[in-house]
């Protein structure tokens, strides 16, 4: 409980840290209330279209006639969502890719890191939107998004891992496990992962961020999600594209971009601090060297 | 003799092998995409007010695989793609038919190299320099330096892009909303010229140099704070070697070389186009006619650009491994 205790106050006496937790804390709240929602997120023309903010509105309605605020509150949710699954499902190929090459080496250590550099030098851009326009109806589901772009972020995590197995492989813990007859699977699991865990738990919150992103880049090309679904990408599409600018309906496209940024620079500060926390020398991957 | 068998042939023998799987990848994706442009090219004459009668139909789409190089299975498609590769020919654009790919892409791609190359190269230098005097001393400037590149850095490009067009082509317009030039302007060499395709570029690239400093000035600084507290700099200042020497010729030389890698793999990607920057500013580049080409199922000009982009990103990987000791001579190939 003290260590507990100890732990916070550390990281809450950096300001990042203390601010992007308010901020996510605040953001996920918002995805909470979309479940309160008065609204149906899909259906058009549910209030009286294009009001400024007011009392009612707190932020306007939308030129298609729906509640900019919960529109928004369903929008962080299902742009969460996307990210969780994305991460959560790339970490964990990368964990196993990046412990199993490393520690078995030889054959399977080069046939997968084959497959990850093919992934890695491939126009990553280009080819999510040839993919998302072949697997167009597939990818109208959260989830599906999720997959497909955990399967093009594990490459660069899956290599961290593996080489910081090599080095640890080399230890001396290493052979005295060995040498008392401990099982490989246990040996992985019980004195490699803890060393991974902090890797991953860093690269879990970039790699949240990252999707974030490419969700929204693939929405405004007019792919990825059901448009009708809101997500801080489509949110932000249905906006420019009935140009709300021109329309004088600010609130409508300022709303998602705010959203966005501050769920961006969260993330981002939550990372740094958490890493630096977690290791001093941990900084050089977070800024993504070499990626 | 021992260099060559030790390092260079495993390595020629990666690049070959990723650059075969890169380049295959490119030849099979577009063909899986919903879209068939035979089909497709049918639809066109018929929107058109072309009566194509039924019996005519069959021979009329046989005749278009033909020209398209369509015809014959996938395997026998591939092997004539390889062929074709190594005499450079990536075959007739299918939307554009017959105008060859090559021919588009050479076309297209003196825009987006001239934006992407100066820019990339700029915030490199700027970053670089930026980075290490703020990695190197610590005043008040360099914390509110640094404080800025906090809130810039994690925000993605293209919200980035988005928000710079809003400001400044909106609501203070300086700059204009799309265009490589002027709308009906011929690109000849005269001084009009010149201004409309700065004018034109300047947006773009400021909002490129404003994320490509950000993310790399963070890199730089954090390598410099490395090394700014290696025993040879404390030497260095003991020995009342000047500062500015200091900075310049020993901790900025030093702290360069992982930002080197980062160069070159960033110069491989030029050539995929920035397909965000592109579509954002409607800039005549490679990522426009990329997208283009996505949405009309163009499988030829797909491939074309997809294959460059492979082989420039993985002979630039290769060039910097090999070329690597002459700026880091530590390192020498064992």
């Amino acid at each position: 409980m003290r260590k507990a205790r100890g732990l916070f106050y550390d990281l809450f006496r950096d300001h990042r840290f203390a601010v992007a937790i308010v901020v996510l804390l605040s953001l996920l709240f918002l995805a909470l209330l979309s479940f309160f929602s008065p609204y149906h997120p899909q259906r058009m023309y549910q209030v009286a279209r294009g009001c400024p903010p007011s009392w009612e509105h707190i932020l306007g309605t939308s030129w298609l006639g729906q509640d900019v605020f919960w529109q928004l509150t369903f929008a962080v949710r299902n742009s969460l969502i996307v990210a969780f699954v994305t991460s959560a499902i790339s970490r964990v190929i990368a964990l196993f890719v990046g412990m199993g090459a490393g520690y078995r080496g030889g054959t399977p250590d080069r046939v997968l890191m084959t497959i990850g550099d093919t992934t890695m030098v491939l126009p990553l851009l280009v080819v999510l939107v040839v993919i998302s326009t072949i697997l167009r109806e597939w990818l109208r589901y959260l989830s599906n998004l999720g997959l497909l772009l955990a399967f093009f972020s594990w490459a660069w995590d899956a290599r961290v891992i593996r080489s910081q197995i090599l080095s640890l492989r080399e230890r001396e813990f290493t052979f005295v496990a060995v040498l008392s007859g401990m099982r490989t699977m246990r040996l992985v699991w019980k004195q490699y992962l803890p060393h991974i865990l902090p890797i991953a738990l860093t690269t879990f919150i970039n790699n949240m961020s990252w999707a974030i992103g490419m969700e929204i880049t693939l929405a405004y090309l007019g792919l990825g999600i059901d448009p009708t679904v809101p997500t801080i990408g489509t949110m932000l599409q249905a906006a420019i594209y009935r140009q709300a600018l021109f329309l004088g309906l600010w609130w409508w496209l300022l709303t998602p971009i705010v959203a966005a940024i501050l769920l961006f620079i969260a993330l981002y500060w939550l990372s740094v601090s958490v890493s630096e926390y977690l290791d001093p020398r941990a900084r050089f991957q977070r800024v993504g060297l070499g990626r | 003799m021992s260099f060559v068998k030790k390092c260079l042939v495993p390595r020629l023998i990666q690049y070959f092998l990723v650059t075969f799987l890169g380049l295959t990848t490119a030849f099979f994706l577009p063909r899986f995409l919903p879209l068939d442009p035979v089909e497709q090219r049918i639809a066109q004459y018929q929107a058109f007010g072309v009566y194509i009668p039924p019996e005519q139909l069959e021979e009329i789409m046989n005749t278009l695989r033909q020209l398209y190089g369509l015809q014959g299975t996938l395997w026998e498609q591939y092997g004539i793609f390889w062929r074709r590769l190594f005499m450079g020919d990536f075959g007739p654009s299918l939307a554009r038919y017959p105008t060859p790919v090559i021919q588009l892409i050479v076309q297209s791609i003196p825009w987006t190299i001239g934006l992407l190359l100066l820019t990339t190269l700029f915030a490199w230098v700027v970053a670089i320099l930026m980075g290490g005097v703020a990695g190197y001393f610590r005043n008040r400037w360099t914390e509110i330096l640094d404080g800025i590149v906090m809130v810039m850095r994690p925000i993605p490009y293209y919200i980035m892009a988005l928000l710079c067009l809003i400001v400044f082509a909106y609501i203070f317009p300086i700059f204009p909303l799309s265009g490589g030039v002027g709308i009906g302007r011929e690109v000849s060499f005269g001084f009009d010229t010149i201004v409309s395709i700065v004018k034109h570029g300047a947006l773009p690239a400021l909002t490129l140099l404003v994320v490509g400093i950000a993310w790399q000035f963070q890199s730089m600084k954090l390598i410099v704070q490395g090394v700014r507290s290696e025993s040879y700099v404390w030497y260095a200042r003991a020995g009342g070697v000047r500062e500015r020497k200091i900075i310049f010729h020993y901790v900025i030389r030093n702290a360069m070389l992982p930002m080197i890698t980062q160069l070159g793999l960033q110069l491989g990607t030029i050539f995929s186009g920035a397909l965000v920057t592109e579509m954002v500013f409607a800039y005549p580049g490679v990522g426009w006619i990329l997208y283009d080409a996505v949405m009309k199922g163009d499988y030829n000009l797909i491939m074309g650009i997809m294959c460059i982009s492979v082989v420039a990103v993985t002979t630039s990987i290769l060039f910097l491994d090999l070329v690597y000791p002459i700026f880091d001579p530590r390192v020498r190939y064992r």
